[in-house]
């Protein structure tokens, strides 16, 4: 049965016990490196500059800024100023199984996006196939419905679309398209309750407060199933972490579709309409489709008559995060490597690591749970032999959906999620 | 409100307000306890002063039909594309995304973009969304 994790009350405690333990873990890396004069390449991906950061894209060009100015955001990578796309910089990823909120990505389709937000008048509008349309400020939202809190990953259905070979167009993110927060808000299905859904109903169908510059232009509109609307698994959110959400991340609330993509997630949630009949408008198809063979979303470069149908659950992904690509690690004793992992539409069941290009696989720990949405660290030790070495990394989720060994393809750059390998040198 | 009811007389004004005050301020703790109290927000996003470089033909109307949608850099940190495929990027921008550009005007942006940020044996996708 699928239902809300509701956190208890000491998860502030837990929280700061995670965090104790990272930076006791995190001090324990930098001491090893430090004293072998390997810091520096231990921290992040190379850094050509100060301010630029080399993204692995093959073929180029690879070359990003690191913003650091960026209104209420610490440093992030800059894929596109306007409308704003900003990765998350992946050493980010090692510092605990929340990603802070002012260096969670931001992606916004459209350049007309609210500057300012009054919470007080921003309202959504609840209207269609219901019994009583119903609008609602923040907080009208606060004081009508239970509150609900939930760890979610967040991530772009185009997360890692960079490393796609053949490369594809979009937003040439590198694999930091994703976040995982605290998401504290209502329950949609008790929000549509109240307006009362009617017989024959199909899909729900949600729209932002973003808009094109050309008036004539579709207005990003993503709908789920009625009852996908109503399992009391999706929220409507406006905290993150604990903070209200910045702008970028879709003040005053959003919606939150734990286990589905970003597309479905929609910022400064306006409308939400109920319908009676399938939504067929341009943001569900064509745009933001996958061949129709979930979880592989693969098909052949050129291949012809693929049908496609639109994005949907997300599938197991893990990382290395204490090694950056390249970095020295000291040889011949047992290393510290850790990352984060997540199961997609359900949690981590486990998480392995291969040094020897996926022939055998040794168990990882699995670190705090913090529900089956959420981000989850694996930790373990490893004995490299002196040389190149690669670590390889693949979670299986708790269906038993394992990464695959080869990367899948799609004209769209959606779904990555082979299992990814951090090339390190033992010295 | 009931601390409010307790202080009838007009007389008592400063008191009022302080206990006015005062109930807000319960009100507010109370509110921290269950759920955030969302202030305004307000930002200004940067802009980009980046534009295609010359000033030919394809130069010009780049500049003028793509920059009113989305800044130079979501072009340029495209991989490089093949012809057909810039082409194809282009025509997406005008018929799926509403971008005014002129029919005409199609190839020659394509031939620009291709002339400055593309390979003959670059990606050949063009249908990315």
């Amino acid at each position: 049965m699928r239902c809300v994790c509701i956190v208890n009350i000491d998860r502030e405690d837990d929280m700061k016990q995670d965090e104790q333990i990272r930076k006791a873990l995190a001090r324990r890396a930098f001491i090893r490196s430090g004293a072998l004069g390997l810091g520096a390449a231990a921290l992040g991906r190379s850094a050509l500059a100060a301010e630029m950061i080399k993204l692995p894209l093959p073929g180029g060009p690879d070359e990003r800024r690191i913003i650091t100015d960026y209104p209420g955001k610490g440093p992030m990578i800059l894929q596109r100023t306007r409308p704003p796309l900003m990765e998350t910089p992946f050493s980010v990823f090692d510092k605990g199984v929340f990603t802070p909120v002012d260096q969670f990505f931001v992606r916004w389709h459209w350049a007309d996006i609210p500057t300012s937000i009054d919470p007080k008048t921003f309202q959504v509008h609840l209207t269609g196939h219901v019994n009583k349309e119903l609008s609602f400020t923040a907080a009208d939202l606060m004081r009508k419905f239970k509150h609900v809190e939930l760890a979610a990953v967040n991530q772009c259905s185009g997360n890692s679309r960079g490393l796609f070979q053949p490369r594809v167009a979009g937003g040439q993110w590198d694999n930091g398209a994703m976040g995982n927060a605290m998401w504290r808000g209502v329950r949609l299905k008790d929000v549509l309750e109240a307006a009362g859904v009617k017989a024959g109903a199909v899909q729900v169908q949600f729209e932002g407060a973003e808009r094109p510059v050309l008036p004539t232009a579709p207005n990003l509109k993503k709908s789920l199933s009625v009852d996908h609307a109503l399992d009391g698994e999706v929220m409507i959110a406006w905290a993150m972490n604990g903070q209200q959400l910045p702008l970028d991340n879709g003040f005053p609330f959003r919606l939150i579709v734990p286990g589905w993509y970003s597309t479905y997630w929609t910022k400064m949630l306006q409308h939400i309409r109920v319908l009676d009949h399938e939504d067929t408008n341009f943001w569900m198809h064509p745009a933001y489709t996958i061949p129709d063979n979930w979880p592989k979303a693969n098909m052949t470069p050129g291949e012809k008559d693929v049908k496609m149908v639109p994005i949907n659950k997300m599938v197991p992904r893990s990382f290395v995060t204490n090694f950056a690509a390249n970095a020295k690690v000291p040889a011949g004793r047992p290393e510290l490597v850790r990352g984060i992992a997540f199961g997609g539409d359900t949690g981590v069941k486990m998480v392995e690591l291969s040094t020897n290009g996926g022939k055998t696989w040794m168990p990882t720990q699995l670190g705090k749970d913090y529900g089956k949405f959420s981000f989850r660290q694996w930790t373990t030790h490893v004995k490299l032999d002196k040389g190149d070495q690669t670590l390889m990394v693949r979670c299986t989720n708790s269906d038993g959906l394992q990464q695959p060994m080869t990367p899948n393809w799609n004209p769209g750059g959606f779904m990555r999620n082979v299992v990814e390998s951090t090339s390190v040198m033992a010295v | 409100m009931k601390s409010v009811s307790r202080f009838k007389r007009p007389a008592r004004r400063t008191q009022w307000i302080v206990a006015g005050a005062a109930a807000v301020a319960l009100v507010t703790s109370m509110g921290v306890a269950q759920a955030l109290t969302l202030h305004a927000e307000s930002i200004t996003r940067p802009e980009s002063v980046q534009v295609f470089p010359g000033d030919s033909v394809g130069a010009k109307a780049t500049n003028s039909y793509c920059l009113m949608c989305h800044s130079a850099g979501m072009v340029l940190n495209q991989p490089l594309l093949k012809e057909d495929a810039w082409l194809g990027e282009v025509s997406k921008m005008r018929n799926a995304f509403k971008a005014p550009i002129p029919e005409d005007q199609v190839p020659i942006i394509a031939k620009y973009l291709y002339s400055i940020h593309g390979s003959k044996k670059g990606a050949d996708t063009g249908a990315g969304s």
